[in-house]
């Protein structure tokens, strides 16, 4: 498509282009291959590869440090954030898109303004909110605390979507009689689910790797996300740095396989918001 | 009759709240603003008048006024976590920007392994930052176990920059920069695909060299999503957290300190909420400061040019 293949310059960008795709790969290896290595085989050089493979390393941090529950609640929390994001941003942004509530306007600024305020603006009363409620450790409160989060964003990405949609579609349902709600199940909803499914990758990849919310809110063993497990661990594990980099593994396992398998969704749903014309 | 015009004002006003035909329009946008109310605006209320106050997270808060400003305005620790945060987010805006308009300009070139590159300088971002950054502190940066060790033993003189006042800043934001160049690359990327290839071709046909063209044709047309991402970096990169909290958490001393840090640290290791509000608050207003001198460049130079 480019008239502007040249050999030479082909041949340069390929070199930094690999050096790059390098120096991204270099940090995310050393995790996989030292978490196979002994701990003295690091100590001895990070550089390397081992000597005799233990993998039974993810076996023992799986059991030793209750991955798999991590692991659930991680999921758990994800599919919730995303569950409550879809069902309250969507129609939102149906009558945002349309006009038809008064004071649109203001209501897309207050959520622009939202996605600027810092967390640390409003987590300290949250927090101690939470924890006289004993909702500290609670799933379902901290999916409501994400949700509110990822609202707009997920707003402002569904009203694209919404605005590609013909109006005579609505109107033509209207005229038949069919009411909002109606209007809004049968024909947007539907229409929109690619721009679902988007905006459900890109929460749930937030949510999954969500540091500073989830190491305030849950501090239990049982109730801790995976990032919120690794940190915890990471007090524990110390210099065990097999361990420390067997359970990273796992944890960055899903989000990348993800990842490599709908990339395209992935690429397209990150830039799609942010491509101006 | 009085009555009557009542009933209409009454019925117009409620359509005015409920939409055209008195319908439920309205309805649907209340889950997201009440779930939004109760989560953020609320809160950020609470914030803001706990700021004024001597609150622990236990007791009754009583109001001290500017207190809290006063003490944290005559703090060094305060005044290096600003100055902290306009280097990190100067540096931040500035150099993933040239990396990424680079690799994209690049992208565009070749012409296999497009989507292999995209999918590789994608990767970091779809990682955890808790496990980025223990990658970078236990197999990077560590003299004993990382790649500066390693580095030291075959007689190159390095340190840990984590470990150095005078770098640890400069450490951390290596990180950063590391896992963000590539999220950017892939939007400047699409953004370039997007050019009517017919300008390029124009340009080619003119004689003009690729720098050229991508100075004069390319960059020119994808201005506005390289400056939309620059705004956003600005909101992102002011309110770092993690990455300072787990590599340095602030230290030593706190040479690495930003306000993120520093009112969480405030609110959880020492209880002052009152003073973590403070700086919470000083934090946001110093954020919307740089966005707005940001929109006033930006508005500048477009009524200039």
């Amino acid at each position: 498509m480019m008239p502007l293949q040249g050999r030479t310059s082909q041949f340069f960008a390929y070199i930094f282009l690999g050096a790059a795709a390098f120096s991204v790969v270099f940090p995310l290896a050393l995790m996989i291959l030292n978490s196979l290595r002994t701990n003295f085989e690091i100590l001895s050089s990070p550089l390397g590869f081992p000597e005799a493979p233990n993998f039974g390393v993810y076996k023992q941090v799986w059991v030793e440090s209750r991955l798999g529950r991590a692991l659930l609640n991680s999921c758990l929390v994800a599919v919730g954030t995303v569950t409550i994001v879809c069902l309250v941003a969507a129609p939102a942004a149906w009558v945002i898109a349309r006009r038809r509530v008064p004071g649109w306007i203001a209501i897309s600024l207050y959520f622009l303004a939202t996605t600027t305020v810092p967390v640390q603006m409003f987590i300290f009363p949250l927090y101690f909110l939470f924890a006289k409620f004993g909702l500290l450790n609670n799933h379902f409160a901290l999916m409501f605390v994400y949700a509110a989060i990822y609202t707009p964003f997920s707003l402002f990405l569904l009203r694209t979507y919404i605005l590609s949609i013909p109006v005579e579609l609505e109107e033509a349902a209207r005229i038949d009689g069919a009411e909002n709600f109606q209007i809004f199940r049968r024909i947007i909803f539907p229409l929109i689910s690619p721009g679902l499914l988007t905006v459900a990758l890109i929460v749930s990849l937030n949510t999954w790797n969500e540091f500073l919310i989830s190491i305030t809110f849950l501090q239990t063993e049982s109730a801790a996300t995976a990032t919120a497990r690794f940190y915890q661990l990471s007090g524990r594990y110390g210099s065990q740095w097999p361990e420390m980099m067997a359970t990273a593994s796992l944890i960055a396992a899903p989000t990348i396989f993800f990842f490599i398998v709908l990339q395209r969704r992935f690429i397209d749903g990150i830039s799609s918001g942010a491509v101006k014309s | 009759m009085v009555n009557a015009a009542t009933q209409k004002q009454a019925h117009r006003t409620t359509r005015a709240w409920f939409g055209q035909d008195g319908d439920s329009s309205w309805l649907f946008v209340v889950p997201a603003l009440l779930l939004s109310f109760s989560i953020i605006a609320f809160p950020v209320g609470a914030t803001l008048l706990l700021s004024f106050t001597d609150w622990n997270g236990l007791g009754v808060p009583h109001f001290i006024g500017l207190e809290n400003f006063r003490a944290l305005f005559a703090e060094a620790r305060f005044w290096k976590a600003i100055s902290n945060n306009f280097i990190f987010t100067t540096i931040f805006v500035t150099l993933p920007m040239v990396i990424a308009l680079f690799a994209a300009a690049l992208l565009l070139i070749i012409s296999v392994g497009r989507t292999f590159f995209q999918v590789v300088f994608f990767l970091p971002v779809t990682i955890a930052t808790i496990i980025l950054a223990q990658i970078w502190r236990g197999m990077i940066y560590s003299p004993v176990t990382g790649v500066i060790g390693w580095l030291q033993s075959v007689g190159i003189s390095v340190s840990n920059p984590l470990g150095d006042p005078a770098t640890s800043l400069y450490g951390v934001l290596l990180v950063d920069i590391w896992h963000w160049w590539g999220y950017l690359t892939i939007i400047y990327f699409a953004a370039l695909r997007q050019v009517d290839v017919t300008l390029i071709e124009a340009a080619v046909v003119d004689g003009a060299s690729y720098p050229a063209t991508f100075r004069y044709v390319l960059l020119p047309t994808i201005l506005p999503t390289v400056l939309f991402m620059l705004l956003m970096s600005i909101i992102w990169s002011f309110r770092v957290f993690d990455w300072i909290y787990i590599l340095t958490e602030g230290g030593p001393g706190f040479s690495s300190e930003v306000l993120g840090t520093l009112a969480y640290k405030t609110a959880f290791q020492q209880m002052a909420v009152g003073r973590a509000s403070a700086y919470s608050l000083v934090m946001s207003m110093l954020g919307l400061l740089a966005i707005a001198v940001y929109l006033r460049i930006q508005y500048k130079s477009e009524t200039t040019s």
